[in-house]
């Protein structure tokens, strides 16, 4: 018995990555049939247009999904992402403040509410869903109110600054490039730092956590400032991209479109798991299908219905699996 | 017991978990109105084979026979309709809802039978029925959430007797319960028994096997190990079928003069306990026993040393420097190793993996800019279960899937990676069996020369009489005496216990 406990067990961890080998298939076929029933599917104008919405995606999906695995949920998405996008151009076209002050003190907002929604859950212990369910209700508002309700945009300025949302580099929009490099950073620290392990174990168990010694109330502060920070970035992406941010309705529901993604990527509500990959399957599969379903021509008021019918199919799958292999080793009775 | 034809068969069971045979070819016996003991360590089967009786699990090869008839139990609703109920180890009670309620969760009585209208009248009356029935005299309309451990067990009894059960499968029923409460449980066990209703009873407390047991149903490694009957099945019988061997070495050898003093606690004021004061002291190589009754304080004292709670007034000191301990981690960094009360919910994260959980307490300490070697934590991941003998397939295999005795191994495994100074053990053999209770009796003897101070939590008396060098007993939050291994005595703790003296 003494050998095998060293190796290292494939089987397991071919089990762990099931759920994103399952979903990078239905990735496949999906774009597989797109590409063919739609060839227009495969025009580099739609290709750039779907890379820069899956970056926009996935990166306020990641932020999210750490409130999630550690067993918490951050519904303020979808406002703070509104809230940054109309701010950055009323503070650069508005008041002319410079980019290298506007641009920081934009994320630096993200981060500072995404801590004051941490410190509010963990050190006055009050319910994720409440806090940011809260955040989400003022943070429109404040939107609305700072702006008059009036649109934001550019206008013709800030040519060199848009760049980094609809420009490309290589062919590939740059918007994916800084997507991967919030996929690289959140993924180190999730996959390989002691901070990460302790988020899972957080996630899992947060009693046995604070029982070894982990710092739980500091790792779930950090969850929501990266969140809101991510959510900060996402803001600046959207505005940029669309020039045109309207604070009533821009980034609203986000933060669920967010949520749709980390579980179709792996991640489960009751915490403790899911992977940064899985996230940016789960964002892509769901970017795709909206595309596919405009392409199609369908009307655009069935598009969440039709998400959402496919969401729950491949959760019940899961389920069935998961059902499965649980039967079979008596785990969890 | 009546020779007549057996109520329940199951015949050469057979269940393989991955990595694990967990039942050979195992056969049980039930007759109608007997309570038959299902005993052996953890990991033995015997869970194993009650999760298969009642529709849990299903078995990969074997036959279940009812009254000579095959018949097939692949759901609990299957096992429900042959009228056998399983009262799981876990408590599976709705805590919000009320006694009623609960006895009748999901066959609820119906004012208009097709319509889904509760008959709440119906429904309390039968409960009061049952309730009476095993002595169980709280209102049914009081909500669980207010009932002690003993009366919730009522509850569930309650549960399966609402259902007509013909054969009750009872799993480790007293493990929360009190001495008094105990009694009253084997009073509605036997009365059960005389009204024909068939009883598995499994167990760790071989004092209790003995008391209630009608035959004794011995598993050991997935196989069947024996059988005793009522008037052969005293308690080194049953060991030795458990065990396979005599366990003549069952506690410590000597008491080895303690070295120098490392922990302190000088009038310590827990929280919420004001005017109560607790002083002791734990030398090098020594283990302190901490004795009292259930509620005295004593998991209280261990969790402020952990830095869990923070401690009202008064000094903790360590080599003589006092020390606040504000949180966890500052402890484990002084040198302390908590092995707490509840496993499952605060020793082990369950999902996690083997290795995964050995190295969660320590990875803070071995950390360098958030990383660690992961080779070295492979590597000592398995020394360590090499070390303690913890039984897993493999590093990855998930904590759930490991018996109770492993997993608390594991636990204590995970403490010693850090080689504490000073061990505190908070009951760290409940729901462990004989075999790996000495195996662990074992280690800390084993910890204790090797010159760590220890201070153990236990209830259980032998425990206490054998495995300490001195007894603090502790009373209403504040020290109510101590002994000397010289002094020690059943007697003279009660005595100190229930303010006696």
């Amino acid at each position: 018995m003494p050998e095998p406990l060293v190796q290292s067990s494939w089987r397991e961890r071919l089990q762990s990555a099931r759920m994103i080998l399952i979903m990078l298939l239905v990735l496949a076929v999906l774009i597989a049939y797109v590409s063919y029933s739609h060839p227009r599917f495969l025009s580099r104008f739609n290709l750039e247009n779907l890379g820069r919405r899956v970056a926009l995606l996935s990166i306020y999906s990641i932020g999210g999904s750490l409130a999630i695995i550690a067993a918490g949920i951050d519904l303020s998405v979808g406002s703070l992402i509104g809230l940054v996008g109309v701010l950055l151009p009323l503070l650069l076209v508005g008041h002319e403040m410079p980019v290298w002050q506007a641009l920081p003190l934009v994320l630096a907002l993200g981060a500072a509410l995404g801590l004051l929604h941490g410190v509010l859950i963990a050190k006055f212990n009050l319910q994720p869903f409440i806090v940011t369910l809260c955040a989400l209700l003022a943070y429109r508002s404040i939107a609305r109110t700072i702006t008059r309700d009036m649109t934001q945009g550019f206008g013709a300025s800030f040519e060199g600054l848009r760049q980094w949302a609809v420009g490309t580099w290589l062919h590939v929009p740059i918007a994916l490039y800084i997507m991967l490099g919030v996929a690289l950073v959140v993924g180190f620290f999730l996959h390989a730092t002691v901070w990460g392990r302790h988020l899972y174990a957080l996630g899992q168990n947060e009693e046995a956590a604070r029982y070894s010694g982990i710092a739980v109330d500091r790792l779930k502060i950090a969850a929501y400032t990266i969140s809101g920070f991510l959510a900060g970035v996402a803001g600046v992406l959207l505005a940029l991209d669309t020039n045109s941010v309207q604070p009533a309705d821009a980034g609203k529901s986000y933060e669920l479109y967010g949520i749709a993604a980390a579980v179709l990527g792996g991640c489960s509500l009751r915490g403790g798991e899911g992977t940064v990959a899985g996230i940016i399957v789960g964002a892509t599969i769901l970017t795709v299908l909206r595309n596919l379903i405009i392409l199609r021509g369908f009307s655009s008021y069935i598009e969440d219905a039709l998400i959402a019918a496919v969401i729950l199919g491949m959760v019940v799958v899961d389920e069935i699996i998961k059902r499965r292999a649980r039967r079979k080793t008596g785990r969890a009775v | 017991m009546p020779p007549s034809a057996a109520l329940l068969e199951m015949r050469s069971i057979t269940k393989r978990f991955p990595g694990v045979l967990a039942l050979d070819g195992v056969n049980f016996t039930l007759h109608r109105g007997e309570v038959a003991a299902v005993i052996g360590e953890n990991g033995a089967g015997k869970s194993t084979l009650m999760k298969i009786l009642g529709g849990v699990l299903e078995a990969d090869s074997g036959e279940i026979r009812l009254e000579g008839r095959p018949v097939e139990i692949r759901t609990v609703q299957h096992a429900i309709a042959h009228r056998i109920a399983l009262i799981h180890q876990e408590r599976n009670l709705a805590v919000g809802l009320n006694i009623a309620e609960n006895i009748f969760l999901g066959h609820e009585p119906r004012r208009w039978p097709p319509l889904p209208i509760l008959d709440r009248r119906t429904l309390h009356r039968r409960a009061r029925d049952i309730a009476d029935r095993i002595g169980l005299d709280a209102d049914t309309h009081t909500p669980v959430r207010r009932l002690s451990p003993g009366q919730r067990q009522m509850v569930e009894i309650a549960r399966a007797l609402s259902l007509d059960a013909q054969i009750l499968v009872m799993d480790e029923p007293t493990s929360s319960l009190s001495q008094r409460e105990t009694d009253a449980l084997f009073q509605v066990i036997r009365e059960l028994r005389d009204r024909g209703v068939s009883i598995v009873y499994i167990s760790h407390r071989l004092g209790e096997v003995r008391e209630v047991a009608d035959r004794v149903v011995v598993l050991r490694d997935g196989r069947n190990a024996g059988e005793l009957d009522r008037n052969a099945a005293d308690h080194a019988a049953m060991v030795r079928l458990m065990v396979g061997r005599d366990l003549s070495q069952y506690y410590r050898r000597g008491h080895p003069t303690p070295g120098d003093l490392v922990l302190e606690l000088r009038d310590v004021e827990l929280r919420g306990r004001p005017g109560r004061r607790i002083s002791f002291q734990v030398r090098r190589g020594e283990i302190l026993m901490l004795a009292g009754l259930v509620g005295a304080g004593r998991t209280e004292i261990a969790r402020a040393l952990f830095g869990l709670d923070p401690i009202a007034s008064g000094e903790v000191r360590l080599d003589g420097t006092p020390l606040l301990l504000r949180n966890p981690f500052e402890a484990i960094r002084c040198g302390f190793a908590l092995v707490p009360e509840d496993r499952q919910l605060q020793g082990l994260i369950l999902d996690m993996t083997v290795r995964e959980n050995l190295s969660l307490a320590e990875l803070r300490l071995i950390q360098r800019w958030g990383l660690w070697d992961r080779r070295r934590e492979r590597a000592e991941a398995a020394e360590m279960i090499r070390r303690l003998g913890i039984r897993t397939p493999s590093l990855a295999q998930r904590a759930r899937n490991l018996s109770g005795g492993n997993q608390q191994k594991l636990v204590l495994a995970k403490w010693l990676k850090l080689r504490p100074r000073v061990l505190i053990l908070d009951e760290p053999t409940r729901g462990v069996d004989v075999g790996a209770k000495q195996e662990i009796y074992a280690l800390i003897d084993e910890l204790a020369r090797n010159g760590v101070a220890i201070l153990m939590i236990s209830s259980e008396m032998e425990e206490v009489l054998g495995m300490s060098d001195r007894v603090v007993v502790i009373r209403d939050g504040e020290t109510a005496g101590e002994l000397t291994h010289e002094q020690l005595s059943e007697e003279a703790i009660i005595a100190r216990a229930t303010g006696a003296v």
